[in-house]
């Protein structure tokens, strides 16, 4: 919110800097985002009298003698059409900054310092300047606009600084407003907190009007939606005369940001800054069947706006009508059919409250917004409504732009604009703060705020204003004291009266830590992704259209099509990473997730859905394979003290033999495998990539697993190497298992060589086994051992229908 | 005999003194002191000289083989130095080459960041809730004191999946669960991923929060600043100081946001904290009565604090990380650069 500093001062006594004051407003909670000096570009121009100016000949310029009283008389050329001698203007001096302009003399390039000249032979010691030259323009100054020098009073004192006279003084503060203080959204409110933190009181603005003997007979006013307007205050004004606004106000608005247009409009404009309160003017001949309705529009109605721009209206957008059809899109914007005009000399003011929820989903819905609109969405109190009329009519006695009738409707559900009382407890405000706040203290910071306190032993009374419906409890007082007694008055203290608790993370929390750990240990990094994917990730992994990961939650208004979807699988975007990596020139690397996947149990939600923790890890690169992917599980199965079985399985977004489904003491928990090719070229990967996705909910069930030492075996252990001849058809797993089961005292079996050749026949392997017999109560002696190697091997014929390698 | 056993040894000395190499020099202990050799081979003799003579050539033999022992094994000593220094000079390497990297990947920055709050809280008798992401609007807005048409709502914006559910704004929402699960005293931290439809340089669309709640009887304002005073000493360094100011959220009465001396500059003002002193790291304040009561805690028992930490704030800061999308896109080269 922009506060300029001189219209802060209508209110307040403020003696400090405008630095000291953005450090006070920040100590009580308005942080001054920006404090704008508003003739910050421009130093060293004074008022000049023109005291000799003769035409040079042949040019356009002038040569002047310029007066700049203390400063000197010094010989300025000039261009300007409207120089003449006997006139001051301001005179930027030798060393002065102004702004250049191009040349049109309008659009400002940048800041330059005034230098010793020489035109056509005449020396230049200066500058006269325009308003566009200064930063100003007609609004700020008037005269500012003209495309020439920029004419000053006649009384001004020459040589001295203009900026004081050109209001080039001045400071805008920009003020953060937090959403429980709408009351603050104005000048005025902010004025209410600067007179609190500075100790000062604060003057009202002037309300007092009279009214005339005028009545327009028969007018109404009925509010047919009172839940979304609480409150219509309509007053009518006539034997207006519309003309342009007076400097001041013009110059304010422009501070502001806000143009002017004429006196009635600039009017509404002025008070929805001043106090925070949207007003309307409707040009009162066009107001059809002498009533104002406040309704919700029927669905299918029409207006057009005064940007004529036409909505098409529904029962949920709220409307204010003449006897006959809308003329306003309350709170939002007023009709192109009643709009002020030149020609208005009757003006109907409306001041109303009107609910936020409605104006903010109303302007949201239609895409329509004001200035308006932004202040209802924000807030505005009953309080200063009533206010605002007056302040209106006043303005349009001190502007001398119309007659205040005897017509006033004021429609109000009985809401009252009377402080509140409230009776809190002293010793729970200092309760909630933790420190004692003097009984003085107390008071004085209350009594600035208009809250009227009166403390009688514990008992703490006030009067609530009513634009504080903010104040509800003690904690509020607590917090109006705290923010203007100081935060630098709490004391750090370490929770004495707090019950000792244990803290620490769970076992899910260690066990998924541990998992990242070791997975970080073995290479791979760690990742996050975005919780939403793409559907067209869903197409990349070419799932078919009744694949469960298919059945995703979608966002309702999501960022983009992109975001759209929660995820149900963590690989896509695994995949993107690593094409993103590869394309960046990293061409190896492993990457982990561990996440959640979100699968609804309805659609659309209506109970909370399944968010399964899942773990799913990425590696890259010409020395990573299947198998180097697998070790990456066997480190989770190691990291949890489980054992994972593989079977061969397809994915459709994985290479048809080099894909396994994993298993975890039987129960599947997740796959893995090769990226197939034309999901790598999709995406212009330029090395092979593999991925898993690993069911951490289901692993949960191994958390914990206790940790028991086995005592080193007492015996030697016995080892033999097996070589078979194998169709190609057989797998690893298969022998392995074959070997395990026949023998109880088989503690490992590790595949050591694998080959194939033309000798051992087509479809044909060998297979090499090394296997670790562990005794258990007695010493072995060959003969057992040969009894197990024979047991293993009738085991495998049996089954597998293989032999020795001759 | 004399003669013949000092030419010997003067020909052992000098073959052992030439030898070069440990092979030669085992030659030439086989010629003269092996089973056939010249020393032996006069041993051998001894049955040809005259027994009065034999003790005294028998000495001089002994003497010999101990003399040509002796210098063997010095020879052998050096030459075996010799070809140990060989060796080792054979196997000289350039160390400036580089190392052969064992395999080590780390945590993700938020992650670090993540658990050094966790260890930080857990040790002031935290517990670690974790929320769901997907939420209901009652218990990101309406339990938290945001009810539907509160202007807070604007403070967010918020993904919606249907009517009653969203993506949680905040991880206050935990917040709830929590008192609804659990009676004070009551200390938690809830981090987590949230969700806000803001996309652009300074802001990502998900997020991580630290929620921290405390419920307990006689909790104040003065509680919460003085264990956040340990919380920033331990995270940003000894030196760093709080600062409160007041702000506004729903669920906290009164609210502040809390600055930290700027870590960089010690508050001479820097660039990291634009000149001012301070860096904006979190919103905290006293838990709104509302919020306690709709979760049934008395009032006139329990009172509470709460805050709520941006972690990618803190990782940024930490790390001087400039850009907050480089978190989310597993860029390897990011990735490995912080370690901490």
């Amino acid at each position: 919110m922009l506060a300029p500093l001189s219209w802060l001062k209508d209110y307040v006594d403020i003696d400090v800097t405008p630095k000291e004051l953005e450090e006070k407003l920040f100590s009580c909670g308005f942080e001054v985002e920006e404090l704008i000096e508003v003739g910050k570009d421009i130093s060293g121009v004074v008022v000049g009298l023109v005291k000799e100016c003769e035409p040079i000949p042949e040019t356009h310029l002038s040569l002047c003698q310029v007066d700049a009283g203390s400063h000197g008389t010094f010989q300025i050329c000039c261009g300007a059409d409207n120089v003449c001698a006997g006139k001051k203007f301001p005179v930027a001096l030798v060393g002065a900054t102004v702004y250049a302009t191009a040349k049109d003399h309008v659009t400002i390039e940048g800041v330059m310092t005034i230098k010793k000249g020489k035109l056509r032979g005449y020396e230049s010691q200066g500058m006269l300047c325009s308003g566009t030259e200064l930063g100003l323009n007609e609004d700020l100054y008037p005269g500012a606009g003209y495309n020439g020098l920029l004419i000053l009073p006649d009384d001004a004192e020459v040589g001295a600084d203009v900026k004081p006279l050109l209001g080039m003084d001045d400071w805008i503060f920009d003020i953060a407003i937090t959403a429980n203080r709408p009351d603050c959204q104005s000048i005025y409110g902010i004025a209410r907190e600067v007179a609190a933190v500075l100790n000062k009181p604060c003057k009202e603005p002037a309300l007092d009007y009279t009214e005339t003997a005028v009545k327009k007979e028969g007018f109404t006013v009925n509010v047919a939606a009172q839940d979304l307007c609480p409150r219509y205050i309509a007053h009518y004004v006539y034997d207006v005369k519309i003309a342009p606004s007076p400097a001041w106000m013009r110059r304010r608005l422009a501070l502001v940001g806000i143009g002017s247009i004429s006196n009635v409009v600039d009017i509404t404009n002025y008070i929805l800054k001043e106090l925070g309160q949207p007003m309307h003017a409707f040009d009162d001949s066009f107001l059809k069947g002498n009533a104002i309705n406040v309704r919700r529009a029927d669905d299918g109605e029409k207006i057009i706006t005064l940007d004529e721009k036409e909505f098409t209206l529904n029962n949920s957008n709220l409307v204010i009508c003449d006897g006959e059809r809308p003329v306003a899109l309350a709170g939002i914007m007023g009709g192109l059919n009643s709009e002020i005009l030149d020609t208005t000399t009757e003006v109907m003011f409306e001041a109303a409250k009107f609910m936020r929820d409605n104006i903010r989903k109303s302007s949201r819905a239609l895409g329509q917004a004001s200035d308006s609109s932004a202040m209802y969405a924000k807030g505005v109190y009953e309080y200063t409504t009533v206010m605002a009329m007056k302040r209106a009519l006043h303005l349009i006695e001190e502007l001398d732009c119309g007659k205040v009738s005897s017509t006033h409707v004021e429609v109000s559900t009985g809401n009252s604009v009377d402080p509140k009382e409230m009776k809190v407890s002293v010793k729970k405000v200092n309760g909630v703060l933790g420190i004692e706040v003097p009984d003085e203290e107390i008071i004085r910071i209350l009594t600035n705020l208009n809250f009227a306190p009166v403390i009688n032993g514990d008992e703490l009374t006030l009067q609530i204003p009513a634009y504080r419906e903010d104040m509800d409890s003690y904690p509020d007082v607590a917090e109006e004291v705290i923010r203007m007694y100081g935060y630098d008055h709490v004391i750090p203290t370490f929770m004495p009266t707090a019950e000792v608790t244990l803290g620490g993370l769970n076992l899910k929390q260690k066990s998924e830590l541990k998992i990242k750990n070791a997975l970080c240990a073995a290479g791979a990094y760690e990742g996050i992704h975005y919780s939403f994917f793409s559907p067209s990730d869903l197409d990349l992994l070419r799932l078919p259209e009744d694949a469960p990961q298919r059945h995703a939650i979608k966002l309702i208004n999501p960022i983009n099509i992109d975001l759209s979807l929660m995820r149900t699988t963590l690989v896509p975007e695994m995949l993107h990473a690593i094409a993103r990596n590869q394309k960046k020139g990293t061409l190896e690397g492993r990457i982990f997730e561990l996440g959640n996947i979100f699968i609804p149990k309805d659609l659309p939600l209506t109970e909370y859905p399944d968010e399964r923790e899942t773990l799913c890890v990425g590696v890259f690169g010409e020395n990573e394979s299947f198998y180097t992917l697998k070790g990456l599980a066997e480190v989770v199965a190691k990291t949890l003290g489980v054992t994972f079985t593989y079977e061969p399985a397809t994915k459709t977004f994985l290479h048809p033999y080099q894909t396994a489904e994993v298993f975890c003491e039987g129960t599947k928990i997740g796959y893995l495998g090769k990226v197939s090719y034309e999901i790598a070229d999709e995406l212009d990967m330029r090395v092979q990539a593999f991925v898993m996705e690993l069911d951490v909910r289901i692993l949960s069930q191994w958390y914990g697993k206790a940790q028991v030492f086995k005592p080193l075996p007492k015996f030697a252990e016995e080892k033999r190497d097996f070589a078979f001849v194998v169709d190609k058809g057989i797998t690893c797993g298969q022998i392995e298992n074959g070997i395990k089961e026949a023998c109880k005292y088989v503690t490992d079996v590790q595949l050591f060589d694998v080959y194939e050749g033309i000798q051992l026949g087509p479809n044909k392997k060998s297979m090499a086994f090394s296997v670790v017999f562990t005794p258990a109560e007695e010493e072995f002696n060959s003969e057992m051992v040969e009894g197990f190697v024979k047991k293993i091997l009738k085991n495998l014929e049996r089954k597998l229908q293989i032999t020795l390698r001759a | 005999m004399k003669e013949k056993l000092q030419k010997i040894r003067e020909r052992a000395i000098a073959e052992i003194e030439s030898s070069d190499g440990l092979e030669k020099l085992g030659e030439v202990r086989n010629t003269i002191l092996g089973k056939k050799g010249e020393l032996t081979a006069v041993l051998k003799g001894m049955k040809d000289v005259p027994p009065e003579d034999r003790p005294k050539v028998g000495q001089w033999v002994n003497e010999t083989r101990e003399a040509i022992e002796t210098i063997l094994a010095e020879q052998t000593k050096k030459l075996e130095a010799e070809a140990l220094r060989l060796r080792y000079e054979s196997e000289k390497i350039d160390v400036t080459m580089p190392a052969v990297k064992p395999a080590k990947g780390n945590l993700h920055p938020i992650t670090q960041v993540r658990n050094q709050l966790t260890d930080i809280f857990a040790s002031m008798g935290f517990e670690i809730y974790e929320g769901t992401e997907i939420e209901t609007d009652y218990y990101n807005f309406t339990a938290l004191n945001t009810p539907q048409d509160h202007p807070a709502r604007d403070m967010q914006d918020t993904f919606y999946l249907s009517p009653e559910f969203l993506l949680r704004t905040q991880t206050s929402a935990g917040q709830i669960h929590v008192m609804e699960a659990k009676k004070p005293p009551i200390k938690i931290i809830s981090p987590g991923k949230v969700f806000r439809s803001d996309d652009d340089a300074t802001h990502s669309p998900m997020f991580t929060q630290m929620e921290g709640l405390v419920v307990d009887k006689g909790i104040t304002l003065c509680d919460l600043k003085g264990m956040l005073d340990e919380f920033v000493k331990k995270i940003f360094g000894e030196n760093v100081t709080t600062r409160l100011r007041p702000s506004y959220f729903p669920f906290t009465e009164p609210s502040v946001e809390v600055d930290v001396s700027c870590f960089q500059c010690g508050g001479k003002g820097c660039k990291l904290c634009k000149g001012t002193g301070w860096i904006e790291v979190l919103g905290a304040g006293v838990v709104n009565n509302k919020v306690l009561e709709g979760c049934g805690v008395d009032t006139n028992v329990y009172s509470g604090f709460a805050f709520g930490i941006g972690i990618e704030r803190i990782a940024m800061l930490k790390y001087g990380i400039n850009n907050i999308k480089l978190l989310f896109e597993s860029d390897l080269r990011v990735l490995n650069q912080i370690d901490d």
